[in-house]
């Protein structure tokens, strides 16, 4: 505040940080005296270089551990920790490049362990024995949680598979209409059918190549790029003024194209491999896709289906985190019922807008509504974001 | 330290410097209540005067100046016989416009101008009148021949007056012309046929552009620098006022932190990623880079020779999710940028300045500079060789109306030719970037030519209406 009149910034913020470190001194040095155990804690320091890998400690007491691996060596490298008996991965860190330094942060029970660096992640690796010992203040964490884990994912493997099935059978039928000229049933089936596609969106945008063939919208085109699926026919189902209509041929080739990419697209996600991270990190996506896309209505600028999006988003992140609950109750219990908390706020606020089979269009919301559904998409993205950390760590 | 590249003449050195010699300024003799070439009376408020009492008196001084505020004798008393700052101060006069590679001030305030008359003479007049103002500004005096608090008792003042007391805080005030100024609906204007520089086209639609009008486009763009926002503020403001009858403000932008380095004096400041932006940037030192990149030739006709010296502005406003980024892993962020948060340093290894390994492979074979990061897709390297000078500032804009900021980066770049410069690496970008397609959002746009330097007693843009 006395420097307020300062035309100097970095004047002003170094005093402004002279202030806080002075005020934070004392009670740093307070929360020493109190609780010295605590404080003492950092992370553990790891040089990993050509022929040696130093960690400051060998051992350390269990609940979180951080270690920071320092790259002193001019291959890229990786840090493991292993198990007891040197083949289980406990937790792994790797690419981490010539010069940095990455942290890794591991929840481990009391026991013995293996570390080791792999310069140029060739080999076995430079190995030691690490010591954890029982700190008491952590419960004993369920040894299946990786049966749990990998349950969890062929769960949500099953699930992709699923709506791919009903989408393809979807796709099928609408492009059937659509290229007949039916465009009254194409554009009943348009927002229903999308849904199977909006509830595996990461998984189905991970083909690079696919997702704009099969989702682009007119902007995000580059100028002479040819524009295919969903949104094209969108545009000529829900014409703005003006708008001329395709023509026969041109939509018999649309619908084609679509139904054979959604057949390609089908194929490939049977081979993706899933893990937990990618669940947790795709129910993370689907409510950022809901924040910026459905939630401004951008995303169905011509048919106005936002809210089938929005739901199917949500149906999405909502199986994607109920096949990772089982883990994330034994991690983090208290994350895992919030969750659950803001999951229902919004559904139930969705389900006010719900129109029969359907939902409301987005150009019938008013303001407080969108607002009203904004503010619960971020109050639910927000516990989300800790979903991957807290099921893989 | 700092005031060593300001205070000597030293901007745009890369340009034919001889004219950015020019010793217009010579503040360092200037006693403080009147500053450099200006007749001012003796109880005139010294904008540089009262800094210096703030800048030397701390919180005591400063304790003083609340008791007394704006007594204006009491004022001028007391700030009379501080020495000026000097190195405050950025000439206004050289063989390039300042404001291009001035070392990056912190706060910005750009505006784009429709004008709005079809009279030449009264456009060269407002070129010259701007001229003259901008120079005043930027050398820390008030607009007009009265100022702010000296003219006549019952008309309006000249200067707006809200940078009285204020240091010059290194404004710059850097012109540019949009091709609306050449011509309208396909008709040339203020007979400027075929002058129209072939590099001042009109940008293609990149994908996933949303631009909104009211925040694009502009027959000329006036970008304002200080580290001061007060002092940017009242530069365009006071531009504005005298463009009445000539221009109207189509949009404006205000930035309040840089987010590129013009200069390896300064230390690369961060975006609203949390990320250092600019540490490959094109720098004042790099003098044969900047000819090769920057400055604009004379052009292969000669209708366009009077652009010799200049550059291209890009500006892009780029609304940023930061919402959605905050959410996203400390892993994710990194691979999508390649490099990582705390230094900077490229994920291939090294420090911040190292150069990226583009090749080194990590694990799977995968290369540790992901295909898509941000930092592979703008590098030269990836872009036949081509650099840009960028001087983007960081923006929040109020809210967007569902709870989040509206924020982001105004991108600024300066290039030779946006059509080799620009263009192939932005529409590069708009298709290949993760960043560009989950987090960013283009929703302004304009390119300007920008004429060359500003000679003592001329006016910006000179060579094109003569």
């Amino acid at each position: 505040m006395p420097n307020l009149p300062l035309p100097n910034f970095p004047k002003r913020t170094s005093s402004y940080v002279a202030l806080l470190a002075a005020a934070v001194l004392p009670l740093t040095l307070a929360a020493c005296t109190d609780n010295n155990a605590a404080a003492a804690a950092g992370p553990i320091k790891v040089s990993s270089t050509a022929d040696a890998c130093t960690l400051s400690t060998q051992t350390t007491k269990s609940g979180n551990i951080t270690f920071a691996i320092q790259n002193d060596g001019t291959q890229v490298t990786e840090f493991y920790l292993l198990a007891e008996d040197g083949l289980r991965i406990v937790a792994e860190v790797e690419n981490i490049g010539p010069g940095l330094t990455r942290n890794l942060v591991v929840t481990a029970p009391a026991g013995t362990y293996t570390t080791a660096c792999k310069p140029g992640m060739q080999g076995d690796g430079i190995r030691a024995g690490f010591e954890v010992t029982e700190s008491g203040d952590k419960p004993a964490v369920d040894t299946n949680l990786k049966a749990l884990t990998d349950q969890g994912t062929a769960q949500y493997a099953s699930y992709v598979k699923d709506q791919t099935e009903q989408l393809v059978t979807g796709t099928k039928e609408f492009a059937t209409a659509y290229a007949a000229g039916d465009a009254a049933k194409a554009r009943d089936l348009y927002a229903a059918t999308r849904m199977h596609w909006e509830r595996i969106e990461p998984v189905a945008e991970s083909f690079g190549d696919l997702d704009p063939k099969l989702d682009a919208r007119e902007a995000d085109l580059a100028p002479g790029e040819e524009w295919t699926g969903w949104h094209r026919a969108e545009k000529d189902l829900f014409p703005p003024a003006g708008f001329p209509a395709l023509t026969a041929p041109e939509r018999e080739a649309l619908a084609a194209q679509l139904v054979a990419d959604t057949e390609d697209l089908a194929t490939r996600t049977r081979t993706v491999e899933l893990t937990a991270d990618k669940l947790g990190n795709g129910a993370k996506e689907l409510l950022d896709e809901v924040a910026t896309g459905k939630v401004t209505g951008e995303e169905e600028i011509w048919s106005h289906t936002d809210l089938w999006d929005f739901q199917a988003n949500v149906d999405g992140a909502r199986i994607a985190f109920e096949n990772l609950r089982p883990v994330l109750d034994q991690k983090n219990p208290e994350l895992a019922k919030s969750l659950d908390t803001k999951f229902a706020a919004l559904q139930a606020e969705l389900k006010l807008h719900a129109r029969g089979e359907g939902f409301a269009y987005y150009n019938e919301l008013s303001q407080d509504q969108v607002q009203q559904l904004a503010a619960l998409v971020d109050a639910l993205g927000e516990p989300l974001s800790h979903l991957t950390a807290a099921v893989v760590l | 330290m700092t005031g060593c590249p300001f205070g000597g003449g030293t901007h745009d050195a890369g340009a034919s410097g001889s004219a950015a010699q020019a010793p217009s300024a010579a503040p360092a003799t200037a006693p403080a209540a009147a500053p450099p070439g200006q007749d001012a009376p003796a109880s005139r408020l010294s904008r540089r005067g009262l800094l210096s009492l703030a800048g030397v008196g701390g919180a005591s001084a400063l304790a003083g100046l609340a008791a007394g505020l704006l007594s204006h004798d009491a004022l001028t008393a007391v700030a009379a016989p501080a020495p000026a700052g000097t190195g405050d101060v950025v000439p206004f006069h050289g063989g390039t416009q300042a404001g291009i590679t001035t070392a990056a001030q912190d706060r910005l305030h750009m505006a784009a101008f429709d004008v709005i008359t079809e009279d030449r003479a009264a456009l060269v007049q407002l070129l010259k009148d701007w001229t003259a103002a901008a120079e005043a500004m930027t050398q820390g005096r008030e607009t007009g021949t009265t100022g702010a608090v000296n003219g006549p008792y019952d008309a309006p003042p000249e200067d707006t007056g809200e940078a009285l007391g204020l240091s010059a805080g290194k404004l710059t005030v850097t012109f540019g012309f949009g091709a609306g100024l050449f011509e309208k609906d396909g008709m040339a204007r203020f007979g400027l046929d075929g002058r129209r520089p072939e590099a001042l086209i009109d940008l293609p639609h990149f994908p996933g552009d949303d631009l909104q009008p009211n925040r694009s486009g502009g027959d000329i763009i006036v970008q304002a620098c200080a580290d001061d926002p007060q002092v940017a503020v009242h530069a365009i403001r006071n531009l504005a006022r005298i463009g009445f009858g000539s221009v109207r403000v189509r949009w404006s932008q205000l930035g309040f932190g840089r987010t590129s380095s013009t200069s390896r004096e300064q230390q690369t400041p961060r975006n609203l990623f949390g990320f250092k932006d600019g540490t490959n940037n094109l720098k004042a030192e790099d003098t044969s880079l900047l000819q090769d990149h920057v400055w604009a030739g004379a052009g292969s006709r000669p209708e366009e020779a009077w652009m010799q010296g200049g550059s291209y502005l890009v500006a892009r406003r780029i609304r940023m999710h930061i919402e959605i980024w905050d959410r996203t892993s400390l892993r994710e962020q990194e691979q999508l940028i390649g490099r990582t948060k705390s230094e900077g340093a490229p994920l291939s290894g090294g420090k911040e300045f190292s150069a990226p390994d583009f090749a080194i492979q990590g694990r799977d074979g995968e290369p540790l500079m992901g295909m898509d990061s941000h930092v592979r897709l703008a590098h030269p390297d990836q872009n036949d060789g081509v650099r840009m000078l960028r001087r983007g500032y960081n923006y929040t804009d109020g809210s967007d109306g569902l709870g989040h900021l509206d924020a982001g980066l105004f991108f600024i770049a300066f290039v030779k030719d946006p059509r080799t410069h620009y263009v192939p690496m932005q529409l590069a970008m708009a298709r290949q970037d993760t960043l560009a397609l989950e987090y960013l959002k283009h929703t302004g746009s304009a390119l300007a030519a920008v004429p060359p330097g500003i000679r003592p007693g001329g006016f910006v843009g000179e060579g094109l209406f003569t």
